[in-house]
């Protein structure tokens, strides 16, 4: 549903009201056609479905009043929409470039002995290009600063323009660890557009490599807790399974990234494993992860690195929207499969997320532990169905209609949302916000008391990609 | 602790001997795409015929990242810009197939991706080759590797840091990533060149100490792959670095990153596929 507003405060009133009546605040982007006036768009997650709302701004405008103030998760929407069009968020508190370079930052934390850690942008390690900026005395964070813009790439704008089969490329190197959710959410905008409905087999076959992809990424950040924590079994065992989930994938469908799979009305094709092996596999990865979860959660040296380390409260994560696994560690659970389902999540029966209060990275790891089992259940439920279903259609003709619409898919890091404009068969404007976009500002906040060795657990325990941060 | 003593020994060696053993995972994968073996030129004028006439035009309109040319009847792929998404494949089977093996790819330059090899190619990479070779002649057996990424999608470190758990262990091959530009003798670069990287990957080159080998990992690394084109980056990292191996792939797979590594330092050549 989309909703235009006469005028900029009165769409942040009904933002601001709806947000304290329990919608979730999802997004904010500005989007102009040929140098015509800009409107700001933005998402409200409600039950079952994502509004937007949209108020267009008088022609010429250079400045609007700024959400930021009123609501604290618009602060790095914000930041964007100043850099992309120069427009001005008056009372926005610190408009420094976001995704565009900028002059080196003040100083946040003044005194005695403080001085500033870069970490960053050449991390050590094989990591993603990120600057953290830690002001320290020591070994208290009293604040931490980002810069994210090194590594922006042009995602959004480059899909203008593109042919549909084209932009399913681009969206699953948007981001490249979440590669199936990005293009869940970019297909279900084109499907919502073209008024086409995958085949139940296709969504099953999807649901296969959304779950495994989650699973993977999950492995991926209990490895690095792992690693930071300096156990060096855990972390080669972790490294071993999620080799053989990427393999396993690769089996399914040729990349080790589920590229491909997903296309406009459906999948590409069938998993390439016989269902029988695909169950197999599926039970032997389980059998071999569950165990290693449990001694690793049972390993006191580790879990004593992760108790109480960067919590986030739950009245943040509830005003914020924290998506994945930060939101449902902070008591905050939206998760789209549950609360907006897709695909075969319609039927298949995804176990709502158990309450966690914490907020802390034992909390992150507790959730995403959960969500392995849960991914695994889910995983034998739809290889199963699928082998009910031989000769199937995977693929609805899906001809590109003109239109825009809203798309989402849950991905290992939480919502990916798409919102999609066709013109004549073409991307007529795409705006990708990931879950690493809405959630890596929340690690502004998560530094009380904690000091610079917890800094690895807790970079790993919010489990990111920068490059669906900085498009 | 005494529980990962256990867990460690658990399922016996996991790691593969390849290159000195072949390894059937490494042997199947599925490279960029390549002109079809069995299509010659006139096999290719053929299959056109059997279909359109102006066939060949229509192929090149196949690839998403313009890597299809053809020119005089011949049809090439330049796997520097294949983003492996089978297009080519699905629709045109007699014409194109994949590149089977991760040993495929790895390219001394940036012409040399481009398949069949054009004219003037094979001069220029057996300079390029000697060149390296001379370079590289006294890092064998203890190389140490720093990766930067210039704008990657997040999926190729993914696959660097693969190189590194028990599957392929890296270490076992005297190959070892440093934190510091200053130990380091192989850049691995990821990314289609993101402006803002720029600045932060020369000065990583220039911090390591001669001689240095320059590897560009992925497809967008090579040549921007989707993104090229886009004001945000410079279509690929071959703009701001003097690069030695050219590695396409979308990501490349682990095996095709270690064999990149292998051949830049010269453990292994492209004629000698076991080390000595």
């Amino acid at each position: 549903m989309t909703l235009a507003k006469p005028d900029v405060l009165a769409l942040w009133d009904e933002l601001e009201s709806r947000v304290a009546a329990g919608d979730r605040f999802a997004g904010l982007f500005a989007r102009a056609a040929d140098y015509g006036p800009v409107t700001l768009s933005a998402q409200l997650a409600t039950a079952g479905d994502v509004d937007t709302l949209e108020v267009t701004l008088p022609p010429g405008a250079t400045r609007y009043p700024a959400l930021t103030p009123r609501l604290g998760a618009a602060f790095w929407y914000e930041r964007v929409i100043h850099d992309q069009f120069g427009l001005v968020p008056d009372g926005h508190p610190r408009l420094a470039p976001l995704i565009r370079a900028g002059d080196p930052l003040p100083r946040h934390v003044e005194g005695y002995g403080l001085f500033t850690i870069p970490h960053g942008p050449v991390r050590s390690g094989v990591l993603e290009s990120i600057e953290y900026l830690v002001e320290t005395p020591g070994e208290a964070i009293p604040h931490l600063n980002m810069r994210v813009f090194y590594k922006h790439r042009g995602v959004q704008r480059r899909f203008t323009g593109l042919t549909m089969p084209d932009a399913v490329l681009l969206a699953e190197r948007t981001e490249g660890i979440a590669s199936v959710a990005h293009a869940l959410a970019f297909c279900h905008a084109a499907e919502r557009i073209a008024g086409c409905e995958p085949p139940p087999a296709a969504g099953l076959v999807r649901v296969l490599h959304a779950e495994l992809e989650r699973i993977a990424n999950h492995l991926d950040v209990a490895m690095r807790l792992a690693d930071a924590a300096g156990l060096a079994v855990a972390t080669a065992r972790l490294a071993l399974h999620k080799e053989r989930v990427m393999r396993l994938v690769s089996r399914m469908c040729g990349s080790r990234f589920g590229r491909g799979v997903v296309v406009p009305g459906g999948v590409s094709a069938l998993p390439r494993l016989a269902p029988a092996e695909l169950l197999t596999e599926i039970d032997r990865l389980a059998r071999q992860v569950s165990a290693e979860a449990a001694a690793l959660m049972g390993t006191s040296s580790f879990l004593d690195r992760l108790r109480g380390t960067g919590p986030l409260t739950p009245a943040r994560a509830r005003t914020h929207g924290a998506l994945g696994p930060i939101g449902k560690a902070a008591g905050f659970a939206d998760d789209n499969r549950l609360a907006r389902p897709y695909d075969a999540y319609r039927t298949l029966p995804v176990p709502p997320a158990r309450a966690h209060i914490a907020g802390d990275a034992m909390a992150r790891l507790r959730v995403r532990w959960e969500e392995v089992d849960s991914a695994f259940g889910l995983l034998r439920l739809a290889a199963a169905e699928l082998a009910e279903r031989p000769g199937d259609h995977l693929r609805a003709s899906c001809e590109p209609a003109d239109g825009r619409a809203l798309g989402w898919a849950e991905a290992p890091q939480g919502e990916v949302l798409y919102d999609v404009a066709v013109a004549d068969g073409r991307i007529a404007g795409c705006h990708p916000r990931s879950a690493s976009f809405h959630n890596l500002v929340l690690m502004h906040e998560v530094f009380a008391g904690d000091i610079l060795t917890d800094f690895p657990f807790i970079e790993a325990s919010f489990g990111l990609s920068v490059a669906g941060v900085a498009l | 602790m005494s529980i990962w003593v256990l867990r460690g020994l658990r399922d016996g060696v996991v790691t593969t001997r390849w290159p000195a053993k072949p390894d059937p995972y490494a042997d199947t994968w599925r490279g960029p795409a390549r002109p079809s073996d069995q299509a010659s030129p006139s096999d290719q004028a053929r299959t056109a015929d059997q279909a359109t006439t102006t066939d060949h035009t229509n192929l090149a309109d196949l690839c998403p990242t313009d890597a299809i040319t053809v020119t005089d009847g011949i049809v090439r792929v330049d796997q520097g810009r294949c983003i492996l998404c089978g297009r080519c494949v699905a629709e045109r089977p007699g014409v194109f197939a994949w590149s089977q093996g991760a040993t495929a790819p790895a390219a001394f330059t940036r012409e040399q991706l481009i398949i069949p090899e054009l004219p003037e190619t094979d001069a220029a990479v057996q300079a390029a080759r000697a060149g390296l070779a001379e370079r590289t002649r006294a890092l064998r057996r203890s190389v140490h590797v720093r990766h930067v990424d210039a704008g990657s999608d997040g999926s190729e470190e993914w696959e660097i840091q693969a190189l590194l758990g028990p599957v392929y262990d890296l270490h076992r091959l005297g190959v070892f990533i440093t934190a510091s530009p200053r130990h380091a003798d192989v850049l691995l670069v990821t990314g289609a060149g993101a402006r803002g990287m720029t600045g932060p990957l020369r000065t990583t080159y220039d911090g390591m100490p001669d001689p240095k080998v320059v590897i560009a990992v992925g497809t967008d690394a090579v040549s921007g792959g989707l993104l090229a084109g886009g004001e945000a980056v410079t279509d690929g990292v071959g703009a701001a670095v003097p690069v030695d191996i050219w590695l396409p792939g979308s990501p490349p797979s682990p095996f095709a990153i270690l064999n990149a590594l292998l051949i830049a330092v010269g453990y292994l050549t492209p004629e000698r596929r076991r080390p000595r």
